[in-house]
């Protein structure tokens, strides 16, 4: 088999179709951010093999064998662990993880928080289903509270976890929120997550419609769409609605949802959304924003400049490389030694 | 054991005796382990070989003065080749009677015992457990007790610098360190260099510690209390720079030759647990060499990013102890199964669960070989001495990227923090490690394989080599995801057959003595110093004794089945109930005679003595 270089300008969503057939059950969400994801990656215009997917394990999980890329399936929760690795070792790769809201937050929930502290310099994207897929129906740290599934017969007693909430507690410099089907909005999300320097956060809600089928339907209908979620935009006051009549003003520390315009308040008074807010105070009260008392945000709530971990090391490698020669035979001797003639 | 000679122009007699066997003990603040370091390298730069045990509490900040908070520090050294820090001691420092408790016991009779008279008040007996002060009431009658008032001969030599009472008392190992160099006839100056060094910033403690240091030797000249002070001659030793080494420094120098030799960039993922702890420190310290140290959050962590770092073409390694390897069992698996290489060091640990932290055992190897789930082979290496982690290390390495595998590497407490000489080689006469990524478009297929049944190591940015590999059973060749059941059971032979294979590229069992005979003692890892005196021992009495001690425990080296049915008897002395034993016997059909020890402790030389005189007996 041999393949010719291609010049990273003229790649299309087609060159990174793996030949391996997708399995995933027919009408599942993942098909769409699979779409998506290549259509991101062709705009990205950076080499094929330089963009490595990593993955756990859950159906989400199997996306690495569909993309003609670099790849690695993992174990379950420990893809940010490998990508980390990964990209300390070769800063010059476009590393992603691809993982579920199981995989992610519960069996890998410390790793997802450590690798977001330290700012490595890897795209995460959760698959949110809020639901275990894979294994067939069990609850997953997102699902509702009170949720039945197989293995909460009587409803779920667990406090969901809020992934964005928790990235931005993790003092993530980038955290975005999509949903499969919103097609545009989402490759333009991977995309910005992939512009950005550090790690970046991407929550996409995903249908399953196997087992949690409808769990977004307040977020993807067409009628109830409008009302639901809200859509976020750098410098624009946060308005939503099918003709953006309402609006989201700060009230206290809280926010609350008011009409906009004759009968309401004018847009002066609404919430400005400011992602490069150098605390993340504001992202991390829109990422409370839940449905239904509340439309639900999507886009980036944050995107700010911070140092990368992997930077940071090889600094320091390049400083101690400056200051004392790597001669590891002078190191050898660099001790107390001693001759035997 | 000894001549005499008449002394030197202060009239003291040297008596030269062959090697000795000393331990500082104190409190855990006392210094011991730093007196210790300064009295081996005093030892070694005098020409004898040595060896160190080290030997820490585990509780953090005991109490003062209490038994759990003894920390001790054992030197042999010696005027020929030594394999063992000693079993019993020739002279003990005692600071305190805590120490003097904790250590009586393994001070030989007529053996020289320093203590600190005046740390035996009423409030320091209860402490250590004593209701009747030892020094009074006739039970050391056995030893020749040197009693001196350390703490206020210190204060003396150290007053009129300014220093506090606290800061003066914690000089105190240093007048002890002066009067065991006078004991042993040791030069002053390497020491007192070192204190130079270490306190520069300091000059009233810098001062005060080489007064003291002083005060120490010159009380040991004008006291008169010893009959005479010994020398133990310079070491038949193999000619070359040396380096005293630990083993956990001989595996971060070993990795760091590993990536040299192979070009290879480092990466060291690891999370803090004794004792593997220092070779993360160390390697910390290295980035000039390229190395990426990475303390991740916890094990699992840890071992993973080294398989990412690995799938991105650095010579990967994550070093634990016993419970971080139970964490990175499932990730070890996948290792096997991506077949990506990666180095696991081991340093064992008293086990289970969280055991005895500070103390060794060697009951991981059924771990090392069965610790994963599904047929999950891979090649287990054990270092035998402080300086061999080196070796092994390099080798560890070497395996996992000729043959794309991971390897286990055990150590254990005891050689980790144990000391040695290390004779500085040659980098350019060490053997390159051969491994080139691939880049061969034209044939590649990711589970293709080379005459080693090794695949390619095709690392991401290679253009036109793009392929996904995963946990997921793989289709011979292809490497695509496959759920057939004959493929399975292809690939399972397989990759067992590519471990099988790596016995073609160890050396032999090498043989102790004669290639025949009544009983051959079979050790591994650590036990090596204590089996391997023990044999040269025994057949210096003429009896049929031989050893193999073994460093490749899977595969074992070809020429094991070979030698083992050419003896009559086998003894196997491991730090276990019985391990190695299990596996020779289920290797090799034959049956073996155990010497067991759990106590977190090494090796007697004298305990496989003994089993060997009964093994021999039971005939
Ligand atoms: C160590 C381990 N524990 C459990 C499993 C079983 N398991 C596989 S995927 C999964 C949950 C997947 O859920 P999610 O991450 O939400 O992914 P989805 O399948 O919904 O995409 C579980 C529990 C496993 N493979 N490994
Ligand atoms: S089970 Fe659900 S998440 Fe998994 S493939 Fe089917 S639809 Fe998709």
């Amino acid at each position: 088999m041999v393949v010719t270089p291609q010049n990273p300008a003229e790649l299309t969503a087609k060159d990174y179709a793996s030949d391996q057939t997708v399995r995933w059950c027919p009408g599942c969400g993942d098909y769409s951010i699979l779409a998506q994801m290549k259509k991101a990656l062709a705009s990205l215009q950076v080499e094929r093999e330089k963009n490595v997917f990593i993955s756990g394990i859950g159906c989400s999980s199997r996306f690495p064998y569909y993309t003609n890329t670099y790849g690695m399936h993992g174990i379950h929760g420990r893809a940010c662990a490998i990508a980390g690795g990964l990209k300390m070792i070769r800063p010059d790769l476009t590393v992603w993880v691809i993982t579920g809201d199981g995989d992610g937050l519960s069996i890998g929930g410390n790793h997802f928080i450590h690798t977001i502290r330290r700012n490595i310099d890897i795209n995460i994207v959760l698959f949110n289903n809020r639901i275990y897929g894979l294994t067939k129906g069990q609850c997953s740290p997102t699902s509702e509270f009170g949720k039945k599934t197989k293995s909460t017969p009587l409803g779920s007693i667990d406090f969901p976890i809020h992934p964005c909430t928790a990235a931005i507690g993790a003092e993530a410099a980038f955290v975005a929120r999509s949903i499969d089907v919103h097609v545009k909005h989402l490759a333009a999300t991977l995309e910005a997550a992939a512009r950005h320097k550090g790690t970046s956060f991407v929550e996409v809600y995903q249908n399953c419609n196997i087992f949690n089928d409808g769990a977004y339907l307040y977020a993807t209908d067409r009628q109830q769409k409008f009302d639901n979620i809200l859509e976020l935009e750098h410098g624009k006051p946060l308005r939503f609605g099918k003709n953006g009549e309402k609006g989201i003003r700060l009230r206290g520390l809280d926010v609350e949802i008011v009409n906009v315009g004759d009968d309401g308040v004018s847009e002066s008074e609404l919430l400005v959304h400011d992602e490069k807010a150098a605390t993340p105070t504001l992202a991390y009260l829109l990422s409370r924003m839940h449905y239904p008392k509340f439309p639900e945000p999507i886009g980036i709530f944050r995107s700010v400049e911070s140092p990368t971990y992997d930077e940071l090391i090889h600094d320091q490698i390049a400083k101690a490389a400056a200051a004392q020669k790597p001669d590891l035979d002078a190191f050898f001797h660099s001790g107390e030694t001693w001759t035997v003639k | 054991m000894s001549t005499t000679e008449e002394g030197n122009q202060s009239e003291r007699r040297i008596q030269e005796i062959d090697s000795a066997t000393v331990r500082f003990a104190g409190d855990s603040g006392d210094g011991m382990q730093l007196v210790g370091g300064q009295f081996t390298t005093a030892s070694v730069f005098s020409g004898n070989d040595i060896s160190t045990l080290p030997d820490y509490p585990a509780e953090i900040r005991a109490p003062a003065g209490v038994l759990a908070g003894v920390s001790g520090f054992q030197i042999n050294f010696s005027s020929h080749k030594i394999h063992t820090p000693g079993d019993v001691i020739d002279a003990l420092f005692a600071m305190n009677p805590a120490a003097l408790k904790v250590n009586l016991a393994d001070l030989k009779r007529g053996g020289l015992l320093i203590v600190n008279s005046e740390s035996f008040s009423q409030d320091d007996l209860e402490k250590a457990d004593y209701s009747d002060n030892p020094l009074e009431d006739g039970s050391l009658e056995d030893y020749r007790i040197v009693s001196i008032p350390i703490t206020s001969m210190n204060r003396g030599a150290v007053e009129g610098l300014g220093l506090d009472r606290k800061a003066a008392d914690r000089c105190k190992n240093f007048f002890v360190l002066g009067l065991a160099y006078w004991i042993y006839n040791r030069p002053l100056d390497n020491t007192l260099a070192w204190i130079d060094r270490k306190f520069t910033k300091n000059p009233a403690l810098r001062d005060a510690n080489r007064r003291t240091l002083e005060a120490g030797f010159h009380f040991g000249e004008t006291a008169e209390l010893f009959d005479s002070s010994y020398q133990v001659r310079k070491a038949p030793i193999a000619p070359g720079t040396y380096a005293k080494i630990t083993g956990n420094e001989a595996v971060v120098y070993g990795l760091l030759a590993a990536s040299h030799l192979s070009n290879k960039p480092l990466f060291y993922g690891s999370y803090p647990i004794t004792p593997a702890s220092d070779i993360l420190h160390q390697l910390a310290g290295l980035k000039q060499f390229g190395v990426v140290t990475f303390q991740a959050e916890d094990e699992i962590a840890a071992v993973c990013s080294a398989i990412g770092a690995a799938f991105g073409g650095s010579l990967a390694a994550t070093g634990t102890s016993g419970p971080g390897v139970s964490l990175k069992s499932e990730a070890i698996g996948l290792a096997v199964m991506t077949e990506l290489p990666l180095v696991i060091v081991n340093v064992q640990r008293g086990g289970p669960s969280t055991g005895l932290p500070t103390k060794t055992e060697q009951a991981d190897l059924f771990q090392a070989l069965f610790g994963r789930h599904g047929e999950c082979p891979l090649p287990v290496l054990a270092a035998s001495t402080p300086a061999d982690c080196f070796t092994m290390t390099i080798e560890a390495a070497r395996i996992a990227m000729e043959f794309m595998t991971p390897v286990i590497l055990l150590t254990d407490g005891y050689i980790a923090n144990g000391s040695e000489p290390w004779k500085i080689p040659d980098l350019n006469s060490l053997p390159k490690i051969n491994v080139e990524y691939y880049v061969d478009i034209e044939r590649f297929q990711p589970y293709a394989r080379n005459e080693r049944l090794s695949r390619p190591w095709a690392i991401p940015g290679t253009p036109d080599l793009m392929h996904r590999i995963g946990g997921l059973e793989k289709q011979h060749i292809t490497g695509a995801v496959s759920y057939d059941g004959e493929n399975h059971e292809y690939m399972v032979k397989l990759r067992q057959a590519k471990i099988d294979g790596v016995e073609e590229d160890i050396p032999n069992a090498e043989i102790f003595g004669d290639p025949s005979g009544k009983l051959l003692v079979l050790s591994w890892g650590g036990v090596y110093g204590a089996a391997q005196t023990a044999v040269e021992f025994v057949r210096e009495s003429g009896k049929s004794v031989s050893s193999v001690h073994l460093k490749y425990l899977n595969p074992f080296p070809k020429n094991l089945k070979k030698i083992l049915p050419n003896f009559k008897k086998i003894l196997i002395p491991e730090l276990n109930l019985g391990q190695l034993r299990y596996i020779i016997r289920a290797h090799f059909l034959i049956d073996a005679i155990g010497l067991n020890k759990t106590q977190g402790k090494p090796f007697r030389v004298d305990e496989i003595v003994e089993a060997i005189d009964r093994a021999l007996e039971a005939e």
